[in-house]
């Protein structure tokens, strides 16, 4: 079994800047790091590993610096890492990365796709569901625990109000959520063993896919503006002992009608 | 003509609020662009749901009732939005950004390689029916408008709380239609084995009027502010922090990874205000922020800001409250 995790490399959020300037991430000194999420699938998928020996390659769409993400999935227990890298790649939305990824994953093969939920820098979750559409595999999405059973794969998922379990057949695609699942941290046996393994290439002309349908031209949708939240900085703030701001606080809700 | 269409979510036969509140925007956005407002309803007994849909503002509603649609599963409900979608040509098509919304809205998108915009926070249109989605990025630190301006329909998911929705109007008029829908079973991979629902306690924080936040500030005094938000009539919610501590349980935290709420007042007690947690908040009515911190970035968004311990004041506004025979009996918390 060839479990395939597409990972991404992303700027550590909680320590994101905004150049007020350009509205663009100011990316120096930001530390980037393996999403969350999707450290949460490649520790899944290396959990079925530990269990019945399956192999764990990782995938991930990125320049030329990503092949650090990769390098630290493979110190993690990972066997092969395959690096997504082109500048016909650069500006896509969604849609069109989806199309990369999944022509990538064609090009490898899998018998099981595992992706995190979300990335951090994004929000979106909508990679791993049009991977699965392009790829015309069944999706699980919010997965926190995957079981073999038999011929069949118990998915356990974590929504807004329940708990579910659901039961599949590989081939599928599950999109992993970090709530429940703490990833391994990288092995000195594994570390060391890294250094001599190759990150696999694969460029535009690696995969078969429709130039057209990639990179900021074959993306539907467009970015039209970014701002700064505008904030109001002319707004009431005094400075009160606990008694007096207790009464001016109910003063207000009450001239205000709230209580 | 092309018309708007509000993919409605329903759990147990009940409709979400989250796409009422759709409803409510697409009527908005229909007084500019002209279209009309259809709600699609899918699931199994739900017909009687239709005639509320219309009631929100819808004024079609389309109507598939199938057993296979009795529990969400991804591909059942793809095939019957799709084959909805395919015959109607929608310009615009909304979902709520919930777990089934965020699965099912880009399976779609892919089928019809159209595009996507998740978490939308404001939408806007033009009388030629272009949709302008704006949506934080990088955690709530900036803000990005998204066109899709080749390709049909324009797709966005919305969270929950973000628009209002509009004053039920038992008089209003509208059509049902009832859609069968071909299905192509030997897609249907995926079986739900079961679900366990989980209980959620002391009601919704994206649903009551007042909320008492507690944030780092005020960890300490999380059974007073209980107290307190109970006292009133509201309810607490808090940050991520107080959740990673296992203070509060996460159905009780404001912000970007968990609910957008819009109280008419929203008692920010010890909170700094990072941008993530802003996001989910910032729509509040009347925000009030307390913190020994004079830079905290909650007073940005504050309509009334006080430098001073939240964390004493606490005590005193129960009492306060007392004093002047505000407390309520009922214990919403």
């Amino acid at each position: 079994m060839k479990i395939v995790v597409c990972i991404k490399q992303v700027p550590d959020t909680t320590d994101v800047k905004i150049d007020p300037v350009t509205n663009t991430l100011k990316r120096d000194g930001v530390p980037s790091i393996i999403n969350p999420d999707d450290k949460a699938a490649l520790e899944l998928a290396l959990r079925q590993k530990d269990l019945n020996g399956d192999s764990v390659a990782v995938l991930c769409m990125g320049p030329a610096q990503a092949e650090k993400a990769l390098r630290e999935a493979l110190a993690m227990g990972a066997d092969e890492a395959y690096l997504m890298s082109d500048k016909m790649f650069a500006g896509s939305d969604t849609l069109a990365t989806s199309t990369i990824i999944a022509a990538g994953l064609r090009a490898i093969g899998y018998d099981l796709i595992l992706t995190g939920r979300q990335a951090i820098d994004g929000d979106t979750a909508q990679v791993g569901p049009q991977i699965a559409e392009l790829l015309d595999l069944p999706q699980v999405t919010y997965c926190v625990e995957i079981t073999q059973n038999g011929e069949f794969y118990d998915v356990k998922r974590q929504i807004e109000n329940a708990k579910q379990r659901l039961r599949v057949s590989a081939p599928f695609l599950a999109t992993v959520t970090s709530a429940e699942v703490t990833p391994r941290y990288m092995n000195v046996g594994d570390i060391i063993g890294q250094e001599s393994k190759k990150i696999n290439l694969l460029t535009f002309k690696d995969i078969n896919v429709d130039a057209d349908c990639i990179g900021l031209n074959g993306s539907p949708t467009k970015v039209k503006s970014t701002f700064v939240k505008q904030v109001n900085n002319e707004r009431n703030v005094v400075e009160l002992s606990a008694d007096e701001a207790a009464k001016l606080i109910v003063e207000t809700l009450l001239e205000k009608h709230y209580v | 003509m092309a018309d708007i269409l509000v993919v409605c979510e329903q759990r147990d036969g009940v409709v979400a609020r989250v796409s009422l509140e759709l409803i409510g925007q697409a009527r908005v956005l229909a007084e500019t662009t002209g279209e009309k407002v259809v709600a699609l309803l899918l699931g199994y007994k739900i017909k009687s749901e239709a005639n509320r849909l219309i009631g929100y503002g819808a004024d079609k509603v389309i109507v598939v009732d199938d057993r296979n649609l009795k529990v969400y599963l991804t591909e059942q409900y793809a095939q019957a939005a799709y084959s909805v979608i395919d015959d109607i040509k929608p310009n615009i098509v909304l979902f709520g950004a919930t777990s089934i919304g965020r699965d099912l809205a880009p399976r779609l998108s892919a089928r019809l390689h159209t595009g996507l915009t998740a978490d939308c926070t404001k939408l806007e249109a033009d009388k030629d029916g272009n949709l302008f989605m704006t949506r934080p990025a990088f955690g709530g630190n900036l803000f990005a408008t998204i066109v899709c301006p080749d390709f049909r329909p324009q797709m966005s998911t919305v969270r929950a709380g973000v628009f209002e929705i509009a004053d039920f109007d038992e008089n209003r008029h509208g059509e049902t239609e009832e859609r069968t829908v071909d299905w192509k079973p030997y897609r249907f991979r995926v079986e739900m084995i079961e679900e366990i629902k989980e209980k959620r306690e002391g009601g919704d924080i994206a649903e009551t009027k007042i909320l008492v936040s507690c944030g780092r500030g005020t960890k300490d005094k999380i059974p007073q502010a209980i107290e307190l938000a109970s006292s009133i009539g509201g309810l607490v919610s808090c940050t991520r922090a107080i959740v990673d501590l296992g203070l509060l349980p996460n159905d009780r935290q404001v912000g970007q990874t968990g609910k957008t709420v819009r109280p008419s007042v929203y008692l920010a007690l010890g909170i700094s205000g990072a941008v993530q947690h802003l996001a989910g908040m910032e729509e509040s009515e009347f925000i009030i922020a307390v913190n020994k911190d004079r830079a905290a970035p909650i007073f940005k968004v504050a309509h009334l800001g006080i430098v001073s311990d939240a964390k004493e004041l606490i005590g005193k506004l129960i009492k306060e409250f007392e004093n002047r025979g505000l407390v309520k009996n009922e214990r919403a918390n």
